[in-house]
């Protein structure tokens, strides 16, 4: 290999990209050579070169492993249960949120909320006041979803008695968790409480669970969110904010079994209505199937890109592929954003949610050139969403294989976020987002597009560097 | 279906079918008689490729893959220039060298982009990190890729001049240089000489150091030996560290091509291998690799003898014009590696030391790069070290360093003999020799009203079809009073007829 490819260049004609003195370009196109130019701008930063980490490892083979892993993992759905049965580690008195680590003494309004709803739909409160006692009392304990294989969207909370999606990785034996999206506007994942956001969380346990598993159950090769996510980005969405194809691919695909596999025909319909009626039914799959992906990347060894991109309200947080177990942390972000009617910028929560977990699996954000028409969600003009991606690409790894854009020519979309190539470049991964009011118990309020803060990243380098490139400073 | 048709264009196939397994898609192909039982058990999300033929059909089916998986597509960015190297790339796929002189604090990460896309490099950036130069080569030699530099001001491949380079002719003689203007001399003269060359690697002059280790000297070394183009081998550099020239020499064995090395300046045995020829100079050194190619053994003495009849009479003209204070050679190089050459065959040829801010050896330091070693010594300064280079042109891009550099030197009563090296090719200075003999005519008539004489030499490293052509530039030099020489190496013998053995 190493011969062929120097001796390739020898039967080859030369062609060059110039990068410095134009005087160099000049001379090759005296002698007739194809010279290509770049708008060459300095980084924003001069960062150490990290190539190698001290066992050899080189860190680009590192990366581009990690990203073929991403690439080559499958997401299936292949059925549903109830979180303390399905997700490993869960029990009654453990609450997972979305994010980071993060205490109930620094957790925003609406995860607080979130969390007081969850242990009123459970039982384990009758109202507010006790709920917000028994969160603050010590006898619960609060996890990150993505210590459990799970991603929730905003708030992200998960306890024991609520069903969730089983998002299966078969070419990595890995698996992934996610709950049920219960729609727009006044919904526990934004915070909101009242007998409203019971019910309806009710309703979904006692009937859209049931009817669903059942025709999951039936459907021998499950459904394949992976292929449902490509379609999709060729049908306007990036599958973040924008779910609206694949919400109706996933009704489409499903529909006939769930009928075959009725108990009752109102039950159906009225399924099949609430998934019709919530365009981002879809987003829980997608995510789902994200972290599906990016789990078979976890623990590359010298990769320096992401598998987590997440925020709880509080802090935004990111983990690199080689070192899993590590959250590197900035205050979350505000988002620039489009506001329900009656809310404005000073009612939003800073960003928050496991969903940046489609950004990190090479959609969502990164996407945005896919879905053009997002931007009347979220704002922004259609040049934009293009450029968003475009932008992207300078500081990802490579693009993805199965996920591609119409736009750009059916380019595959920008994946494997490198923490050398953002703290080099200045540029800081997109994000479309939902925006949750800062108060517990009010619900969704916006939605807006941001740029993940530049602090977490910077960590996440020099750790990284620590950790693995530098060995002189043991020795010395 | 776009897939489908490029594949059915292929005169092997009789029938070709890219779909997705649905129960519908499955019964087309039943109707066609092309479910097969594999077919027969893909899902709705399976695509199926389905490929009839009399024979081949593993090869089809690898290319109805790469038919899938081509989206090298037409779309372009903006009328824009790329900003990124990954974004160039996209753009134009067929590139295949990444030419880099920016400063070396950026150079760093741009050849590792550069590498990381697939693409060889040709560093020409000084000041890049040790430890930068020795993870991209690396990772270059490790991945099959060539990454010559930092610090490699030419190299010629495929034909192409890259950097400071010559319009030399394209032949079997392949170069691996860790030493810029060495390459250029050495592929100027052997085109002079009527052969050619193949590849001309530019390694960059700290390849082989001991922290480097001479990854791309080794790697170019292995590729032109296996190359079929290249016949005879020339191995050029300053003298390496004493390991890695060990390494050197026990690599090379008795090579399978002939092999020509020359460590300017290193003191090695007589070589005991058939295919292994060592030289002390540029010159010798493409002269040696021309006769190899050629089959006929070069007689050094005999090209020494024919050179000091040419020259015997001007010498005694002019020395004679000389008056007693003048004992000294002042050189003025702008290429490192000729002033490294002409430094090594003084050594043997002068009595007294040559002083230089590149010198042989350190005792030969001169104190003062702005001032020659004042009515003691010879001098020779390379004014393309970076501590002339810094914030200003290279003297090969820009005379006018030298030009008052000339004066000063000619001025000087101790002064007998300027040595200049006059470099033409791509990248150099439109016409340095008419320049410089401009100069030089206006210092000569000065220094003949003060009834002086200096005695100016040059050499030009260059080639007929350079842009500034070599015969012209000669004339202009011969017509402005200067004694030309075909080669650095004669230039410095040159210079020595005049100093040496005056009291």
């Amino acid at each position: 290999m190493t011969d062929k490819l120097l001796k390739d260049l020898f039967d080859q004609k030369v062609q060059v990209l110039n990068l410095g003195l134009d005087s160099m370009a000049a001379a090759l196109e005296q002698q007739g050579t194809v010279v290509e130019r770049l708008d060459w701008q300095p980084p924003r930063k001069i960062m150490p070169n990290l190539m190698w980490t001290k066992d050899g490892i080189s860190i680009d083979d590192a990366n581009r492993e990690a990203c073929k892993r991403i690439v080559d993992s499958g997401a299936v759905l292949v059925g549903m249960g109830l979180a303390r049965d399905m997700i490993p580690g869960m029990r009654a008195d453990l609450i997972l949120h979305a994010g980071p680590p993060v205490t109930w003494e620094r957790m925003c309004g609406p995860t607080r909320g979130a969390i007081m709803g969850a242990l009123i739909y459970e039982g384990l409160a009758r109202d507010e006041k006790e709920a917000e006692a028994l969160a603050s009392s010590g006898d619960l304990q609060f996890e990150p979803c993505h210590h459990h294989q799970t991603v929730g969207p905003m708030a992200g909370i998960v306890s024991a008695s609520m069903p969730v999606f089983i998002m299966e990785n078969a070419a990595f034996g890995v698996r992934s968790y996610a709950t049920l999206n219960e729609g727009l506007g006044k919904v526990l994942r934004y915070g909101a409480m009242g007998e409203e956001v019971y019910a309806r969380l009710h309703w979904m346990r006692d009937v859209l669970y049931p009817t669903l598993a059942r025709a999951l159950d039936a459907l021998p090769h499950g459904i394949d969110i992976k292929s449902l996510i490509a379609q999709a980005l060729h049908m306007g969405d990036e599958c973040h904010n924008r779910n609206r194809a694949g919400t109706s691919l996933f009704l489409r695909a499903i529909s006939p079994t769930l009928v075959r596999t009725q108990r009752a025909a109102e039950d159906t319909a009225r399924v099949i209505e609430f998934i019709n009626g919530n365009d981002h039914f879809f987003l829980n799959l997608s995510m789902a199937a994200g972290k599906a992906t990016l789990l078979a990347a976890e623990g590359v060894a010298g990769s320096t890109v992401l598998t987590t991109m997440a925020r709880n309200g509080t802090d935004f947080g990111i983990r690199l592929a080689s070192m899993p177990g590590e959250w590197f942390t900035a205050p979350a972000g505000e988002v620039k954003g489009l506001y329900l009617p009656g809310f404005s910028e000073k009612d939003a929560n800073p960003d928050i949610g496991d969903s940046t977990v489609t950004e990190t699996a090479g959609f969502g954000g990164f996407a945005m050139a896919a879905a053009p028409a997002i931007t009347q969600f979220v704002g922004g003009s259609p040049e934009m969403a293009l450029h968003t991606t475009l932008e992207m690409y300078e500081i990802t790894q490579t693009e993805h294989r199965d996920f591609t854009i119409p736009a750009l020519g059916f380019r595959g979309t920008p994946l494997g976020i490198d923490v050398r190539r953002v703290m080099e470049s200045g540029i800081l991964p997109q994000i479309n987002t939902g925006i949750a009011h800062r108060l517990p118990g009010i619900g969704m309020v916006g939605a807006g597009i941001l740029r993940a803060p530049q602090t977490c990243f910077e960590e996440a380098f020099t750790a990284f560097q620590k950790n693995f490139c530098e060995e002189k400073e043991k020795n010395t | 279906m776009a897939a489908t048709n490029r594949l059915k264009e292929n005169p092997k196939v009789s029938d070709a079918v890219l779909i997705m397994g649905t129960e519908v898609n499955k019964e087309l192909l039943a109707q066609g008689g092309l479910l097969t039982p594999e077919a027969q058990q893909a899902c709705a999300n399976d695509l199926i490729i389905c490929v009839k033929c009399a024979s081949g059909a593993a090869a089809l089916l690898d290319e109805a893959e790469a038919l899938l998986s081509n989206r090298t597509a037409s779309f372009r960015q903006s009328s824009e220039l790329p900003p990124s190297i990954r974004s160039a790339l996209r753009n134009h796929p067929d590139l295949n060298l990444v030419l880099i002189s920016l400063g070396g604090s950026y150079a760093s990460r741009e050849a590792r982009e550069a590498l990381a896309a697939g693409m060889h490099v040709l560093l020409f950036s000084d000041n890049v990190a040790l430890e930068d130069e020795i993870a991209l080569k690396r990772y270059a030699v490790s991945h099959g890729l060539l990454l010559m530099g930092p610090g490699a001001g030419t190299a010629l491949i495929n034909g192409v001049g890259l950097g400071f380079a010559n319009a030399v002719e394209k032949g079997e003689i392949g170069i691996v240089s860790a030493a810029g203007t060495g390459l250029q001399e050495v592929s100027t003269l052997i085109s002079k000489n009527g052969a050619g060359v193949s590849q001309g690697i530019g390694t960059g002059g700290r390849d082989l150091s001991q922290p480097v280790g001479g990854l791309t000297f080794f790697q170019g070394l292995q590729a032109l030996l296996a190359d079929e183009n290249t016949r005879v081998l020339v191995l050029i550099s300053k003298p390496p560290d004493a390991q890695v020239t060990q390494q050197l020499l026990q690599t090379l064995g008795d090579p399978p091509k002939p092999v020509v090395l020359c460590l300017l300046g290193a003191k090695l045995p007589e070589s005991s291998a058939r295919n292994l020829h060592f030289a002390r100079t540029l010159e010798e050194c493409a002269l040696t690799a021309v006769g190899l190619w050629k089959g006929s053994a070069v007689n050094m003495s005999a090209v020494l003898q024919e050179e000091e009849q040419h020259w015997q009479p001007v010498v005694e003209e002019l020395r004679a014009k000389l008056d007693g204070c003048q004992r000294f050679l002042r050189a003025l190089f702008s290429g490192g590696t000729l002033c490294y050459e002409a430094q090594s065959i003084w050594k043997e040829l002068l009595s007294s030391p040559v002083y230089s801010n590149a010198p042989l050896s350190k005792e030969n330091k001169l104190p003062d790069s702005n001032r020659s070693q004042g009515h003691s010594a010879h001098s020779a300064i390379d004014l393309g070290e970076e501590e002339f280079t810094r914030g200003r042109p290279h003297p090969m891009i820009d005379n006018s360093l030298r030009i008052q550099r000339l004066r000063q030197e000619a001025f000087d009563p101790h002064t007998a003999v300027i040595v200049l090296d006059v470099v033409l090719g791509y990248g150099a200075h439109a016409d340095p020799a008419g320049e410089l003999g401009t100069a030089i005519e206006q210092i000569s008539s000065e220094l003949r009203q003060n009834e002086r004489t200096v005695v100016f030499i040059a050499s030009v490293t260059g080639t007929q079809a350079d842009p500034q052509n070599l015969q012209q530039s000669t004339q202009k030099l011969a017509d402005s009073g200067v004694l030309v020489c075909s080669s650095n190496a004669q230039a410095a013998r040159l210079a020595a007829r005049f100093v040496e053995g005056r009291r």
